[in-house]
């Protein structure tokens, strides 16, 4: 049988697409993924923050950190509380020291001492993953590790995750971070756990003050789902178009 | 025992003011190094392509010589990114289930693309080289020869016709492949450029003249490395030279008017893209300071205050006005092009440097600032590989693999060729 080197090359690229084209046809997917895509579309999870409700207490990061597995003397959290307090000269003054895990028992905000007289307003401010309704992270993941859920909420695949950072980067709330054991992107999932079992968040279970809460935004008869339908409520950092599904009463222009 | 845990950009990162928890550098100096590396990779290869395409006789002689160079800086583009995934077994990933929507997801694409034109366009280049090797190492005895000459003979993938026929086609598949090249290497790089460009989350990165600024800093970067490198080697045959004839000899006079001849005309190329790519990064920062958007407040203070001495005594002083001058006064002589050729160099990558590590100086509260400390001496495998070392080691393997890419495909001695 006689062949060209022409007809040889031809042939092998042929074969090659040929080959390569049912194979494309198929994506595998996780068996989370799969149960993800198929899961009940009337239901968008919602998170409520009332900070006027928060005094600070810390049980939530606390609550989180155990039942997330998220190392407890690190100081990187799933969410966290800022503290903010504002003196008469318009300046704020922000921290949250260990993601504000042990409270904040002392007055000083980094080694200064802020005095009473000159303070206008302070408050606290909890803040987790917004499971954003156009999330920046699941755009920018080049593997598609991290994806949402058809009920709202962003998960990370920590099988296929290559740990490249640049969800990270493209997170305009600071929410992620690498998990220190698993070495993959890591973030709040609503407890996702938990919720899809019908159960609270931890953070939300932890907080003795009803400062968190947790709602099903499909569902209007919702009691979290009606209080941010009919009371004034804000998102953070609305300019990124990100659409956040975090919502807060009583947010001050000082929230960063 | 317990495994002792650590977060990832701890080591290096120092907190200032309000951070939030979870922020630290994660980009480190790898980042730093990537688009640096695939700027020399694409620089070096439009310096060969002038030649190849647009017949700049002038660049006759570096013209191969790039064109092998960003052969052997190619795989080094892929080092940085392997050397800073926390994953890196799952690197591979990326080609698996590229994930499109991501501007890092094309990257195996575009550089499998890009790598498949400079292979194609080198073997077109060999092919006549490769073919006479066979023919000439047929005779000879030896194992090294024997290799050498299967070597060659695979490379030349069955293709021995050398007629004037079959070297013409040659020529004008060089001149296609180098002409497909030029916009396959910018795009390869402004696409590096993309990736940080468009996280909309940091408010220094976020612009659209990022890729074309990119681009043009690639271009300079790779025409001075190319530059730096034709010196370096010219020097060590001038000093063979005078050591075997003298330093009188025609030999060694003929080489140093070569060399000084190249120079001067590669170095209008370099200055050309140098005024593009201060243009641009100059128009980007008054933009910024005149639309004085939200986030101008710590851009500001991060640029004239915290990193004033990076950005404008480093990058823009030494690395771009002072070569800039130095290259541009008549008379150019070797010395004055090998101190301009450094400075650009280091200037290029000061300001990969203020982009990378610049766009994490500050945090995403707008209230706080971060410092990155590079890890010289590294205790853990993480200090080495985003440290001094890990650069180091990226810095110098492409020179390695010329090294060896060059016993093969002589891309310097003009006789062989």
């Amino acid at each position: 049988m006689s062949c060209s080197r022409r007809k040889f090359l031809k042939t092998t690229l042929s074969g090659t697409v040929a080959a390569s084209l049912p194979l494309s046809a198929f994506r595998f997917l996780s068996p989370a993924e799969a149960k993800a895509a198929t899961g009940t579309p009337n239901t968008r999870w919602g998170f409520l923050v009332d900070t006027r409700k928060c005094v600070g207490c810390g049980f939530c990061v606390k609550a989180c950190k155990k039942e997330n597995e998220v190392p407890y003397d690190l100081p990187v959290s799933r969410t966290w509380v800022e503290r903010y307090v504002i003196t008469k000269n318009g300046k704020a003054h922000i921290d949250s020291p260990m993601a504000g895990r042990d409270g904040f028992t002392s007055k000083k905000i980094r080694d200064e001492e802020i005095d009473a007289k000159d303070v206008t307003k302070a408050f606290f401010v909890p803040k987790l993953c917004n499971q954003c309704e156009n999330p920046a992270c699941v755009q920018v993941c080049p593997v598609g590790a991290t994806y949402q859920t058809s009920d709202g909420v962003v998960l990370v695949d920590r099988s296929w995750c290559i740990g490249c950072g640049y969800c990270i980067m493209a997170c305009p709330y600071g929410v992620r971070f690498f998990h220190p054991k698993y070495k993959v992107a890591e973030k709040c999932n609503f407890c996702y756990h938990r919720i899809s079992k019908g159960m609270k968040t931890a953070c939300v279970q932890a907080c003795p003050f009803g400062a968190r809460q947790i709602g099903n935004l499909k569902n209007f008869d919702d009691p979290v789902t009606r209080i941010i339908m009919t009371e004034r409520v804000a998102v953070l950092k609305e300019e990124y178009g990100t659409k956040p599904q975090v919502f807060y009463i009583g947010l001050d222009s000082n929230v960063r | 025992m317990t495994e002792i845990l650590t977060v990832h950009g701890m080591d290096w990162t120092i907190k200032q003011l309000f951070v939030y928890p979870n922020e630290f550098i994660y980009w480190s100096i790898q980042i730093v190094m990537y688009p640096y590396m695939t700027g020399l990779v694409a620089g070096a290869f439009v310096l060969s392509s002038l030649y190849h395409v647009f017949g700049q006789k002038d660049l006759k002689d570096m013209a191969r010589f790039s064109l092998v160079f960003s052969l052997a800086l190619l795989p080094v583009a892929m080092m940085p990114l392997q050397l800073h995934l926390q994953q890196p077994l799952r690197g591979m990933n990326v080609m698996f289930t590229p994930h499109f929507t991501s501007a890092i997801a094309a990257f195996g694409i575009v550089f499998s693309t890009y790598a498949a034109i400079v292979l194609t366009e080198i073997w077109f280049v060999y092919r006549e080289y490769f073919v006479n090797q066979t023919a000439i190492l047929k005779g000879q005895a030896g194992f090294a020869n024997n290799f050498k000459r299967i070597l060659y003979n695979i490379l030349t993938l069955g293709a021995y016709d050398l007629s004037e026929q079959a070297i013409a086609k040659d020529k004008r598949a060089i001149k296609i492949m180098a002409a497909i090249g030029i916009p396959v290497a910018g795009f390869l790089h402004g696409y590096a450029g993309f990736i940080f460009g468009s996280v909309k989350a940091n408010a220094l990165w976020m612009s659209p003249l990022m890729p074309v600024i990119f681009i043009m800093s690639a271009v300079v970067s790779g025409i001075a490395l190319c530059m730096l490198t034709y010196i370096i080697i010219m020097e060590w045959k001038k000093f063979q030279a005078i050591l075997a004839k003298g330093r009188g000899d025609e030999s060694v006079i003929m080489l140093r008017g070569a060399e000084i001849e190249v120079m001067t005309t590669t170095s209008r190329y370099l200055l050309m893209f140098l005024v593009a790519a201060i243009t641009l990064e100059l128009l980007d920062l008054i933009f910024r300071g005149y639309t004085a958007m939200k986030s101008w407040d710590i851009l500001r203070s991060v640029m004239f205050h915290e990193d004033f001495f990076k950005i404008f005594i480093m990058q823009y002083g030494m690395g771009n006005a002072l070569p800039f001058i130095l290259l541009i006064i008549p008379g150019l002589t070797i010395r004055r092009t090998v101190i301009a050729l450094v400075l650009v160099l280091f200037g290029v990558f000061m300001m990969r440097w203020n982009v990378v590590i610049g766009g994490q100086a500050f945090s995403l509260s707008f209230e706080g600032f971060m410092h990155y400390h590079l890890p010289i001496i590294p205790h853990n495998l993480e200090t080495f590989k985003e440290g001094l070392m890990g650069a180091l080691l990226v810095a110098i393997t492409p020179f390695i693999l010329f090294w060896g890419i060059n016993k093969i495909l002589p891309s310097l001695d003009q006789k062989n060729i």
